[in-house]
């Protein structure tokens, strides 16, 4: 099974924008260089701060015994609710944290309340690691207990309807036709329960801050987070400093999943200990406070009743979702959307279901709503294949929605035809035995499984700056995050296409809020709109040199209409006669300018800016763009074994092939689908974070006891995409891949557990004990 | 907040006795640990660990990378932490400082250990290599190039550790199938699932039958 990648160019005749390029950091992430947020050890005087957490997850604070603890050598503060200095802003208050734009509408250390476990309830700083974490171990924190709810099953848990749902980004109800008479009318009906445990994001770098007061009035925060805007925006508010006098660095982000996303109150709290010490101070959670510092994955509960014709057809889709929330925030994934989008189903209705609990404020989890509404959909809808003798392919494209069911409109681009099509052909779906709980290898038993992916285009922008000197090369600049997914690489790209330069002479920068604005990388929205924006900025600056060209009595272009200029691989030149032009380098010396600079606004979602300049558009169509639906589409298909005496399941081939607009680079593409999935197969068989029904606290916060799959529970796997060109989306038609390597996995996981077993799970993960609950054939 | 006076962390080394009893206590469970578990460590080393009190905070020599450097650090202090903290060499990571993830493997006299469960003390006298030592210069060690080629990272953060772990791999005899690899790799956690490009990056380097 020799499986070198065979890389799959979207755009193979392109330049090097889709070419499986070396990551631009990799020397510097494999020789230990890539500084981290907590690598920054050389600031003046910079000490550390370890947070003391409460033990148990409701109760009030009456009082610190800090004897032994401020006696230890070398510790400089206990910081408590008692002593912190005050903040402008707090997100305590509804409208503040709307001002503040964090996710949590709480933070610790303004009042004397325990609301979870793991909640922060001091900062211990000293002068060394060591000697804060000892300190922070002998502070006594005396406390009035009282009994916590752990989760909306909890007998004494009030389920409520919200009105809202993440502040209004959600529609807690939808309704589209009346889905409850033709669930009723319906010859088919199914009606399901699918439950899935908490999940922790767990990326390998855990969340980290150093802070560093330059002046009274001026702070840099180097930060693990995905978004340094937004971490500038939170931490300027709440301080009640202008956005300008607090700068954020992420050079480098050790992953994030989702829980990077916002600012949470470790980095909040950091940022006050360096001011209350008066030096720079560094904190690193620790692996058992990831889990109660950056959210999770709320656990959950979906009902999804589907009716259906006895030929397949679905008549009727209607999903209810339950899980728990945080004390403050009504936040939960939202599921539906892709219920309401997937399939062709003229009826159709979600509804969701909070209740409040003694935890903290669950967060976007890769693909949030996606993956676990698709474990749903995708689940019921191989029930309905194997329930009516079709082919779980078959059966998605009976129900095969040409438009976006859920808005009516035309799709920007839509390849899942050929998604499915390539990945039974690659898979070899042809020979799978129709028949659950029959093919065998040996004594192990064998099934295939396949799902549906799809993520929306969200809306977005962001900005570039790209500068051009005269001796041939170029810095781009924005101001976006690299999780890992290889947004150095893949603009330096983009920038190196749109220049004519060679990669080696465009240096790309970004992370730091001096850069021009970029979106969060979130969402899936960085690479559209990231490159979207490093293009339309090195356009900017073309068309400054045109107008310098066409002012220049020496320029073979002097006189020329600037619409009439074009410029390939860095020649400007007549577009009806090629041959008359110059290179920028020999106008820009003859201009004596050392390097020119332009500015670009790159949109995701909504139609790009500027049709004269979009690489992917057609001019005429810009106006339609809006009045699409745009998604990426995919399928992942699945091989298990499942060992029927131990219920162990092993994943043992995968293929995914999606269509995702443009693929900027065939190797990190590749990489991140192999990620998604393998942080869908975590999902799908091992991952569960366990509260602790009566203390509401996690009884398994740590790697050793929080499986994430390891090395030996990984196949090869084989990535392809589908050509899509996207006219819509934007300027360089990218759609991202992020979010969407996820969506499907549990599912495909689940019906290859069924077809080798003839037992469905619908409770993630699929542990042996569930597999062994039934007979298996 | 506190009535002590705020040591300068540059004057520490030489500071004022850190009240030393404390700290030999909080040390002696971690030498009595060691007592309990003879034959992971060899003769020397517990008969050094038990003829040595080593109290508070002490000069340290640890050969890194071929280099003796000097810290001062309490014996408390974990490898990894002396590395990151102490000496600037921050390509080691932490990832869980309790074992359980890999991100902080180095090789200690050639065999790969988690830096995060051993204490800077006991590693003196020994060779120390991080993945900053790997590459000769400017010249990447073919693992390093091989991760570069087959995409065997994408945040970086478990790289080092993988790179180690992976040197040693090879060395072990470990990497003679993909299943062994799989296997033998297992101790370090990715969380960008990089792992079937990690394998690629290996199984290269083992056909290529470079010699460490
Ligand atoms: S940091 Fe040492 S094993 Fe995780
Ligand atoms: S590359 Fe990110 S954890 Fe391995």
């Amino acid at each position: 099974m020799d499986t070198e990648p065979k890389f799959f160019e979207t755009n193979p005749t392109a330049g090097v924008v889709g070419k499986p390029l070396n990551r631009v950091d990799g020397r510097d992430k494999v020789m230990g260089r890539a500084k981290y947020s907590a690598e920054f050890n050389n600031l003046p005087g910079l000490v550390h701060a370890v947070l003391k957490t409460s033990d148990v997850a409701k109760g009030r604070i009456t009082g610190f015994d800090t004897t032994a603890a401020l006696k230890q050598p070398g510790v400089l503060a206990i910081i408590t609710h008692q002593n912190i200095p005050k903040l402008a802003k707090t997100p305590n208050d509804a409208e503040d944290k709307r001002a503040i734009g964090v996710h949590m509408g709480y933070l610790p250390l303004t009042d004397d309340q325990i609301y979870y476990a793991g909640q922060p309830v001091a900062v211990v700083v000293a002068d060394t690691l060591e000697r804060a974490q000892y300190a922070a171990a002998l502070l006594k924190v005396q406390v009035a207990v009282e009994k916590p709810l752990a989760s909306y099953e909890d007998p004494k848990a009030r389920l409520f309807d919200p009105t809202k749902l993440q502040e209004g980004k959600t529609a807690p109800h939808v309704v589209r036709g009346s889905a409850q008479a033709a669930f009723a009318a319906a010859p088919i009906q199914l009606t399901h329960k699918y439950t899935h445990a908490i999940n922790h994001h767990n990326p390998m770098e855990p969340g980290a801050t150093t802070a560093h007061w330059e002046a009274p009035d001026r702070l840099t925060v180097y930060e693990s987070t995905q978004g340094v805007t937004r971490t500038q925006k939170a931490l300027s508010t709440m301080l009640g400093l202008s956005a300008e006098q607090v700068r954020v660095v992420t050079k480098f982000l050790g992953g994030g999943f989702g829980c990077k996303g916002s600012c949470w109150p470790h980095t909040v709290l950091t940022v006050q200990a360096a001011k209350f010490v008066g030096r720079p101070v560094k904190l690193a959670l620790t692996r058992p406070q990831m889990f109660t510092s950056m959210g999770h994955r709320e656990d959950q509960t979906q009902t999804l009743r589907l009716g259906a014709t006895n030929d397949g057809k679905l008549t009727a889709l209607i999903h209810e979702k339950t899980s728990t929330t945080s004390p403050w925030d009504n936040y939960a994934e939202s599921n539906s959307k892709i219920v309401n989008m997937l399939y062709e189903c003229p009826n159709f209705e979600a509804s969701y279901q909070l209740a409040r609990a003694n935890v903290m404020t669950s967060t976007y989890t890769r693909a949030p709503g996606e993956a676990p509404g698709s474990f749903a959909l995708e689940s019921s809808m191989d029930d309905l294949a194997y329930q009516l003798g079709i082919d779980p392919i078959e059966i998605r494209l009976r129900n095969y929605a040409e438009k976006d069911p859920s808005s009516g409109q035309p799709w920007s681009s839509k390849s899942l035809k050929q998604c499915y099509a390539r990945g039974a052909e690659l898979f070899g779906w042809s020979k799978r035995n129709p028949k659950a709980g029959v093919t065998r290898n040996g004594r192990l038993l064998v099934g295939w499984g396949m799902a549906t992916a799809s993520y929306p285009v969200h809306n977005s922008q962001g900005m570039a700056r790209a500068r051009l000197y005269a001796d041939g090369h170029a810095v781009v600049q924005s101001g976006a995050t690299d999780l890992g997914t290889g947004t150095y690489t893949v603009m330096t790209q983009v920038a190196a296409e749109a220049l004519g330069l060679p990669v080696e002479k465009v240096r790309f920068e970004l992370g730091d809020t001096k850069l021009p604005t970029a979106p969060n990388s979130g969402g899936s929205v960085a690479a559209g709109t990231v490159s979207s924006s490093v293009y339309m900025a090195v356009q900017d600056l073309w068309q400054k040199l045109i107008k310098v060209a066409v002012l220049d009595k020496k320029s073979p272009l002097h006189r020329a209409k600037t619409a009439d200029v074009e410029v390939k691989d860095g020649r400007l030149q007549l577009k009806d006669n090629p041959k008359k032009g110059e290179d920028f380098a020999t106008l820009m010396k003859r201009a004596d300018m050392a390097d020119v600079e332009g500015n670009g606004q790159g949109r995701y979602g909504s139609g790009y800016e500027d049709a004269q300049t979009a690489a992917n558009a057609n001019p005429a169509k810009k106006d339609e763009a809006p009045h699409h639906s745009m998604h990426a589409f995919g399928a992942h298909f699945c091989e298990v074994q499942v060992d029927p005496d131990l219920g162990t399941v092993r994943v043992t081939r995968w293929v995914s092939v999606h269509g995702a607009g443009r693929i900027l680079n065939a190797k990190t593409a590749r990489s991140q689908i192999i990620g998604g999935s393998i942080f869908g197969i975590g999902a799908a068989l091992m991952e569960a974070t366990v509260r602790d029904q009566k203390l509401a606290r996690y009884t398994n916060a740590s790697l050793a006891d929080y499986h994430i799959p390891v090395n030996a529970d990984i196949p090869d796997m084989t990535v392809e995409f589908v050509e899509e060109h996207d006219p819509y989306i934007n300027a360089m038609g990218v759609k991202g891949i992020g979010e969407i390597s996820m969506v499907g996995v549990t599912a495909a996981v689940a019906n290859a557990v069924f077809h080798a077993t003839g037992k469905r799970v619908r409770e993630l993960p699929i542990t042996p004990d569930k597999i062994l609950g039934t007979k298996a054939v | 907040m506190t009535d002590h006076s705020t040591p300068d962390p540059a004057a520490l080394p030489n500071g004022p006795n850190h009240d030393g009893r404390r700290s030999f206590i909080k040390q002696a469970t971690g030498f009595l640990g060691l007592a309990l578990a003879p034959p992971l460590i060899s003769q020397a080393e517990r008969l050094t660990a038990i003829s040595k009190k080593v109290e508070g905070v002490t000069e340290m020599r640890l050969k890194v990378n071929g280099a003796v450097r000097t810290i001062q650090a309490e014996p408390r202090v974990t490898l990894l932490d002396a590395l990151r903290e102490r000496l600037d060499l921050t390509g080691s990571k932490k990832g869980c400082d309790h074992g359980q993830c890999g991100a902080c493997t180095v090789l200690v006299d050639g065999r790969r250990v988690n830096s995060c469960l051993t204490l800077a003390v006991m590693a003196q006298g020994k060779e120390i290599t991080t993945v900053e030592g790997l590459a000769n210069g400017e010249e990447l060690h073919p693992l390093q190039q091989a991760f570069i080629d087959h995409d065997g990272f994408q945040c970086g953060y478990c790289t080092p550790g993988q790179i180690m772990s992976g040197v040693a791999c090879l060395k072990e005899g470990h990497a003679k199938t993909d299943g062994d690899i799989r296997e033998w790799m297992s101790g370090n956690l990715c969380r960008c699932g990089a792992y079937p490009n990690i394998v690629a990056a290996i199984r290269q380097v083992e056909k290529s039958g470079f010699k460490s």
